[in-house]
């Protein structure tokens, strides 16, 4: 049966010596180098819980009277979107599950490949031959970000809708052309009846087929590159060691996706997340309060709330506060991770090609940077919840804010300090590991400039 | 296998000279691992048929697709050969010389277009027009911005309304209360959410200008944050303090709704009021200043 396949395929496709070497290929075996496969299988299960969801879903902004099963919201004026998920939710049996599994998988998804980058960007794996594959994974995260944040908003809750306003307002911030990109995307001025519309498209169709594709290339590309290794253990550049594909890796890595779909399960079952009826249907006129977005949309959050009330007026023209730390902030960002493998290459005069990956005390000053980098957009992540940190500690939400403007720029500082030493410390000291770098190797590095001679 | 493609293992550690003791065969944990997740499997089943219950399916979903993933990850790592095997990296260039022969290839090809000037430039012209004319229908994404964002559907004499359309009067608020109205035949439109305010007597300092624009102590301020958009829904009686809970921007309202604290930059536009014949309250004309979030000609 397998023979007579072979030959069918091999006759017409050439495949047979393909589909060995594959078979054959090696694949590294690390913990560290499962991110992005996680991120791959929470992208199937997003695939299939959505297409499920799509059945029973009405992205319509058409005003009808709720009758459904949820009884507090009987009565109440709706969206047919925001109607169709209390629905779908708790009329259609498996459909809360579907729905928070859904939901779940895209907040794992994100973080997966927030982790994935990190682990890329800290082992230096972006690197001449990968700085292709490297933009190509920053092009996924921006995709995955505006994807959940599309995804959320669909279903035309008091929550989601705020956030539509928000993201109105910036639009509406760009200099010259401001107005009319907002105009354009939400279909007029807002609040505009064909942005549900136009999202769910964007959410179901384009983004998706753009991820399908791009994920693919990004395969493949690591496929003709083969995979990177960690040095030691009598690792080489020109070589690759691992299980092959064919058994073992195969059936460890279709394991890892029914781990991950079991746990996105466990999480979408036992875990409530974006109750949208205990938010309500969306009114222009109300707001909840507090009002946090998905995780992913944080650090713009709390860039948003951290921005003092600065803004530029002159000739008549102004560009508005949100301008600052959305657009310029978010442009900034990516623009910043997109070019990061050539910077460094240019910084370093170092364009050899890398497929040995490189220690974090190899390289301080990357990793130092990339540490106050992931401290700054932390700091940012919590001033999200200023409004919640000010109720817990009972302060002004004033001067929480104040700290938080503070903290956004103190903390990397420190943060890079600190990092670039203690990696200097424990390159110098030989320790194999950090727990066991003797302690006056530690205070060695902290010793101020100058005073310890550099050898 | 032909022996030339077949892949080296790396020799094995050298033999200890003491036997290690065996560790138990793995087989049974997998085998319990696809038995409990048919066994979850098949409760799924009986719950979705029983009409279902969230917790139930998302608990035995994760049994079900964990016991097989229990199972697939003891059976790779444990049963199956881990090698390590070395396989050697290809170069990745193709060389100089394949990358001047696909240079030349591509140039060659190009000066034969070359002789054909005059076609290239006309082929150009036409895929640049039509690239334009495909550019026209992005225009119908949306309206012209305009005055839109210059203007509310407040008018003089426009009637104010809560929500529910009903009219009302300066002695329905309580001192200390606010109420979200619209212009009669407008309730819910956005632009227009306006928060009426019952302040205590003779605390309103009104801008020069703006004296006549409270009618017994209730005043009149746009409910849309100056900031981002977001209805400033949260007002403190204490303070005459209006919070945004959006990104918390804090507003005065006895200091004409400047703000105080947070993102914001501009005061909360006033609405002027006056009280019609039948003593509702109507506003005296629109905002005098475009409401809502900034944006680049909000100034001309």
């Amino acid at each position: 049966m397998i023979r007579r396949t072979i030959r069918f395929f091999d006759e017409r496709l050439h495949a047979s010596r393909f589909v060995r070497s594959s078979l054959d290929k090696v694949f590294p075996d690390h913990y560290a180098f499962l991110f992005g496969e996680i991120a791959l299988y929470c992208f199937i299960v997003l695939l299939g819980t959505g297409v499920f969801l799509t059945f029973f879903f009405n992205a319509s902004s058409t005003e009808v009277t709720y009758h459904g099963a949820y009884h507090p919201l009987v009565g109440a004026t709706v969206s047919d979107a925001f109607r169709s998920t209390l629905d779908l939710s708790f009329s259609v049996r498996a459909g809360l599950v579907m729905r928070q599994v859904h939901h779940w998988a895209a907040l794992v998804f994100i973080a997966a490949i927030v982790v994935h980058l990190c682990r890329v960007f800290f082992s230096g794996a972006f690197r001449k031959p990968r700085e292709l594959n490297w933009m190509i994974g920053v092009t996924m995260l921006i995709l995955a970000i505006f994807n959940g944040f599309a995804g959320y908003s669909l279903p035309d809750d008091l929550l989601s809708g705020t956030g539509l306003r928000i993201a109105f307002s910036i639009a509406e911030s760009i200099p010259l052309v401001g107005t009319w990109i907002a105009f354009m995307l939400f279909g007029g001025e807002y609040p505009s009846h064909r942005i549900i519309g136009r999202l769910f498209a964007l959410h179901t169709i384009i983004v998706p087929a753009l991820l399908v594709g791009l994920i693919s290339v990004h395969l493949a590309m690591v496929w003709r590159q083969k995979h990177t290794q960690f040095p030691g253990d009598g690792h080489t550049e020109d070589t690759v060691e691992g299980p092959k594909l064919w058994p073992t890796y195969a059936m460890k890595s279709l394991g890892l996706f029914f781990a991950v779909a079991a746990v996105l399960c466990l999480l979408g079952g036992l875990f409530q997340i974006n109750p949208i009826w205990l938010y309500g249907p969306y009114h222009a006129f109300q707001v909840s309060s507090p009002a946090q977005p998905d995780w992913y949309m944080g650090w713009l959050e709390g860039a948003l709330r951290l921005m003092p009330p600065w803004e530029i007026r002159a000739f008549g023209f102004e560009i508005p506060n949100p301008f600052f730390p959305a657009v310029l902030l978010a442009g900034g960002t990516f623009l910043g991770l997109y070019l990061w493998p050539f910077l460094e290459a240019r910084v370093t005069g170092d364009r050899g090609e890398h497929h040995l990956l490189g220690r974090l005390r190899d390289h301080p000053f990357r990793t130092a940077l990339g540490a106050a980098t992931l401290s700054f957009y932390s700091v940012l992540f919590f001033a999200a919840s200023n409004d919640l940190v000010a109720k817990w500690l009972k302060v002004p939400v004033s001067d929480i804010t104040n700290a938080f403007r503070v903290a956004v720029f103190a903390v990397p500082a420190l943060v890079f300090g600190v990092t670039h030493r203690l990696l200097r410390s424990l390159a110098r000291s030989g320790a194999p590991r950090f727990s066991e770098m003797p302690r006056q190797a530690l205070r060695k590095g902290f010793r101020p400039v100058g005073s310890a001679p550099e050898s | 296998m032909s022996t030339e493609e077949s892949l080296p293992q790396r020799p094995p550690p050298q033999p200890e000279l003491q036997p290690e003791p065996q560790p138990p065969s793995p087989t049974r944990a997998i085998a319990l691992s696809f038995a409990v997740s048919l066994a979850a499997s098949i409760a799924l089943c009986v719950v979705y048929i029983f009409g279902g219950q969230p917790q139930l399916e998302g608990l035995l979903l994760f049994f079900g697709l964990g016991g097989v993933a229990a199972g697939l990850i003891q059976w790779g790592g444990k049963l199956l050969p881990q090698g390590p095997y070395v396989q050697q990296r290809h170069e990745l260039t193709s060389g100089e010389q394949s990358q001047e022969a696909t240079t030349d290839t591509l140039e060659e090809g190009l000066a034969t277009l070359d002789r054909r000037r005059l076609l290239v430039r006309l082929l150009g012209g036409a895929i640049v027009g039509l690239g334009a004319a495909l550019v026209f229908p992005v225009r119908s994404l949306g309206e012209r911005p305009g005055g839109s964002l210059f203007r509310t559907p407040w008018r003089r004499g426009s009637r104010v309304v809560d929500e529910h359309d009903k009219p009302v009067r300066p002695e329905d608020l309580p001192v200390g209360t606010v109420l979200t109205v619209f212009p009669e035949g407008n309730s819910g439109a956005a632009d227009a959410q306006t928060l009426l305010i019952r302040l205590g007597h003779g605390d309103y300092r009104p801008r020069p200008g703006r004296e006549d624009w409270a009618v017994d102590d209730v005043v009149a301020f746009s409910k849309v944050c100056p900031h981002a958009g977001c209805p400033v829904g949260l007002y403190e009686p204490d303070t005459h303090r209006l919070y945004c809970p959006c990104h918390q921007s804090v507003f005065d309202v006895l200091d004409a709704a400047e703000p105080k604290s947070g993102p914001a930059t501009r005061p909360l536009p006033q609405l002027p009021l006056a009280v019609d014949g039948e003593g509702y309250l109507v506003a005296r004309s629109d905002y005098h200043e475009p409401i809502g979030p900034g944006f680049w000609n909000r100034d001309r």
